[in-house]
């Protein structure tokens, strides 16, 4: 898939024709994830898409009806325990004990998963900005989410598992957890990273695997996926726009009469972001707004409204709408 | 917003509008269906039950005692302090109809049951709404402040009206006087809603269900026991049996000497706790309790590092006040033993063959002990069913799937649930033995000594443990259904070993309660093959939850 060469490490999560049905629902129909050593891998997918449910087959929550999962070279659901002395959960929506503070949730949290550096914990508090001598139950849904950060960032051990682990945090420390999640990466560990925005995915990930329906639909670095973060541009010109479209990454131009000029839209990759502006600023910019797509319009543009053939493994139409 | 927007909305809103504004219920109708809608089979099992009750209770009457020396025989055995306790004021003894045994003797128990019914109706949608965070989504819409608590208090009432009415036609249908009927009837409902008032206030004062919970059915043992001390104390009742709504309900009189007053009682207690309710919640804001929290400790204490330890800290507060609640209840009725001497001495100085007939001292003395002990021990066992119930709390909250998560085996999880779960069990149940002989001891009774009360008690400990395997059980295969069938079960037991030799219950119906295998001790004999039985069946069922916890999926958060 990636870089991978034989006889390197195990890869810390390896999922291959995975299935999973409740009743008659079906979650996941045949999910493909690799995530290698020391990668940090962002695991994409609007909601409902089957996410969380890999996560909790790969923290032994859940019994997986077909297909194979190794975790850190082991049996998720036989050898749980052990493979849990080395990694470390969040959760999206985190539930804390009423009774029990915050501080005192992180260390419960942490001891239980083994011996723990007092410093560590303080410093997660510190950067987090979290008061641990508050009641879970006066906590709010962010904080409640800190403490679960807190207590994963202060073990040390080789995969964390987040799942859409910022969700209820404020951008300041959404920015917090970007940091942690890039010392991690320099320290060598690995993490999987799971969220419905790309563009938190696309600041610390190396890889990316998007999955709807309980399918894996593409999956490769960042730098292969290129083609899915164009920004769409949308700007009013004095001149004539019709160069634009002989600019290297640019996508599906369309140009209209303005009354300050031409109107002129179109998707371009990021990467050739910096033609584009010399391009257009040779041609007088009266306004000029650039948007980053969103997972909802990449679905739709790459995929249409069922999954059809996309990305390097071909995919049977899955999920009625 | 334009004007023309709103206008059309003012000329349809309903006439009492504007008052639902000022006493801030708008809302409650709508909030009153959703009410009803989710808790219908709630309700209307509470519901059929009771009025089953009534129904079951008179026809087994009427064609169990036909006639009058059965009746006047029935009236001796309850003519003594225990079944005083278990009963009524006695009134009526002297005839002892039909009309007036289910006055005497069904009137306390029912009313438990609407006490019951109403305080957790109550604060299952008012305190625990609020706990959970649903009712600022409900707040956040066009919801008066007081409207959910009325919603919840309308719908309650309106069972209990329901359950009111239906147990009346029962009885008069069994041929008992109308007005008495029509009074009893009025009584369970009255007894209901000064219950349902309470719960309005109790969810106020507590800012967790389970500690609102505990503060309504503290206030149900203390209206008890006020009852059955004043009762035992005179004949009809002291001023003490006058300060509870139990007692207001049987002072009627009902099929005796009928005297309708006591009912004004009960609605005036209502108001009063009602506006006390009101009051409070005027006062507070949402989600808040009456004491403000205090900040905690940083750090979490060393022990605090093991799945036993979590649970015990979790665990560690409700059964001190179990422990608390129950030791001073079985101290008190451990008192009631020396009216057991004082009938004993009277009997022997005036009809010494009356003694031999109930089997002389050993009997009564030991009879005595053996139903505070099975009255100990279901009690015990609910709270044993509640404690392995909070494993499935911690499940459905999500707080289970970030421990194991940890490297904590489901095992080793499940273990420290269950066995903090039965040390509480265990603890109570030697409580209950322990203080009903220290209640004793209190009265000059030494004899028999502390080991007989014990002893009493670890015959059910099989029992216990067959009780606590079986929540687990369920909870491990089939979740849904672990809540319902084991409070079913303690229900059933709870009416066998009430009624169970007034009613004669068919021994299918009985065996079906655990206990029922279990030696009455002291005036049964100890016999090891129904209790070996009893132990394997619950060694079984403790098994079963494991295998069955380390096999299955966990739910969802």
């Amino acid at each position: 898939m990636t870089t991978s060469t034989p006889g390197a490490p195990a890869p810390a999560i390896d999922i291959h024709g995975l299935r999973k049905s409740f009743g008659s629902v079906r979650a996941l129909d045949g999910l493909d994830l690799t995530v290698h050593a020391g990668e940090v891998a962002g695991f994409l997918g609007p909601n409902g898409a089957g996410k969380s449910t890999t996560i909790r087959v790969l923290l032994g929550l859940l019994r997986a009806d077909a297909g194979s999962v190794r975790l850190l070279g082991g049996d998720p659901w036989a050898d749980a325990v052990d493979l849990h002395r080395r990694l470390a959960y969040v959760p999206g929506d985190v539930s804390l004990w009423p009774n029990l503070t915050g501080g005192e949730a992180i260390d419960l949290l942490t001891r239980l998963r083994g011996p723990v550096d007092p410093r560590r914990k303080a410093e997660g508090l510190e950067r987090f900005d979290l008061d641990p001598t508050k009641k879970a139950r006066t906590l709010s849904k962010g904080n409640r989410q800190k403490v679960a950060l807190v207590a994963a960032f202060a073990s040390d051990v080789e995969l964390l598992v987040l799942d859409e682990p910022t969700s209820g945090l404020d951008p300041l420390m959404e920015a917090v957890f970007t940091e942690y999640l890039r010392d991690l990466k320099a320290e060598g560990r690995s993490a999987l990273l799971s969220s419905h925005i790309l563009h938190e995915v696309e600041k610390v990930c190396d890889t990316v695997t998007i999955i709807r329906a309980g399918r894996s639909v593409e999956s490769g670095t960042l730098a292969e996926l290129r083609h899915l973060t164009r920004s769409t541009v949308d700007a009013v010109v004095v001149g004539d726009p019709g160069g634009i479209a002989r600019v290297p990454g640019v996508h599906d131009v369309v140009a209209e009469p303005d009354r300050a000029g031409t109107r002129v839209r179109f998707d371009v990759d990021d990467d050739r972001m910096g033609a584009v502006l010399t391009a257009l600023g040779s041609l007088g910019v009266h306004r000029f707004t650039a948007t980053p797509p969103s997972l909802e319009e990449l679905f739709m543009r790459h995929y249409g409204d069922v999954p059809a053939e996309g990305g390097r493994r071909p995919v049977q139409a899955a999920g009625a709408r | 917003m334009s004007a023309t927007a709103t206008a059309p909305r003012r000329e349809v809103a309903r006439p009492d509008a504007a008052r639902d504004r000022v006493l801030h219920l708008t809302g409650t109708g709508p909030l009153l269906r959703f009410v009803l809608r989710r808790d219908r089979v709630r309700l209307g099992v509470w519901t059929g039950s009771v009025v089953g009750l009534h129904v079951y209770f008179v026809g087994a009457l009427s064609a169990l005692y036909t006639t009058a020396e059965e009746r006047q025989s029935r009236a001796a055995i309850m003519d003594t302090p225990v079944s005083t306790i278990m009963g009524g004021p006695g009134y009526g003894l002297d005839d002892y109809t039909i009309g007036a045994m289910l006055s005497n003797e069904l009137i306390g128990w029912v009313a438990i049951a609407m006490a019951l019914l109403n305080v957790l109706g109550v604060v299952r949608n008012t305190r625990a709404e609020e706990e959970s965070g649903r009712a600022d989504l409900v707040r956040a819409g066009v919801v008066g402040r007081h409207a959910p608590a009325a919603a919840a208090f309308t719908a309650v009432v309106l069972a209990d009206v329901v359950i009111g009415a239906g147990s009346a036609v029962v009885m008069i249908g069994g041929g008992l006087a109308v007005a008495d009927s029509l009074a009893v009837g009025a009584a369970t409902a009255l007894v209901g809603v000064v219950f349902a008032a309470v719960g309005v206030v109790v969810a106020q004062l507590s800012a967790t269900a389970r500690g609102a919970n505990g503060l309504g059915v503290a206030v149900l043992g203390a209206a008890y026991a006020a009852r059955a001390a004043g009762d035992v104390q005179r004949a009809h009742g002291s001023w003490l049996s006058w300060t509870s709504p139990i007692g207001w309900a049987q002072q009627l009189r009902a099929f005796v000497d009928l005297r309708w007053w006591p009912l004004g009682l009960h609605l005036a207690l209502a108001a009063v706790l009602l506006a006390v309710g009101v009051s409070l919640a005027s006062r507070r804001d949402v989600a808040a309790g009456l004491v403000a929290p205090r900040p905690g400790p940083a750090d979490a204490a060393p022990a605090l590092r093991s799945p036993a330890a979590l649970a015990w800290r979790q665990q560690r507060a409700t059964l001190g006040w179990w422990t608390l609640g129950l030791g001073l209840m079985w101290t008190a009725s451990g008192t009631y033993i020396s009216g057991v001497e004082d009938m004993l001495a009277e009997v022997s100085r005036t009809n010494p063959d009356l003694l031999l007939l109930f089997g002389g001292r050993d009997q009564l003395v030991g009879g005595f002990i053996a139903v505070m002990v099975l009255f100990g021990m279901l009690l015990a066992a609910g709270y044993g069913i509640a404690a392995v119930l909070r494993a499935r709390g911690e499940e459905s909250a999500g707080r289970l799937e970030p421990v194991l998560a940890l490297p904590v085996s489901r095992t080793r999880w499940l273990g420290a649930q269950l066995g903090v779960a039965a040390l509480g069990t265990l603890v109570l149940a030697l409580t209950t033995g322990a203080t009903v002989w220290l209640g004793a001891t209190l009265v000059g009774i030494t004899d028999p000594d502390l080991g007989t009360y014990l002893g009493a008690v670890l015959a059910y400990v099989p029992g216990l443990a067959a009780y606590l395997g079986l929540t687990a059980a369920l909870y491990a295969w089939a979740p849904r259904v672990a809540a319902p069938v084991p409070w079913a079960l303690l229900a059933l037991a709870f009416v066998v070993g009430v009624f169970g030799p007034l009613l004669d219950l068919p021994d299918a119906v009985a065996a079906v309660d655990p206990f029922h295998a279990v030696p009455r001790l002291p005036v049964e004999e100890a016999s090891a093959g129904p209790l070996l039985a009893l132990a394997a069946v619950g060694a079984a069922l403790w098994a079963l939850a494991f295998a069955g916890f380390r096999r299955r999926d966990l739910t969802g958060a």
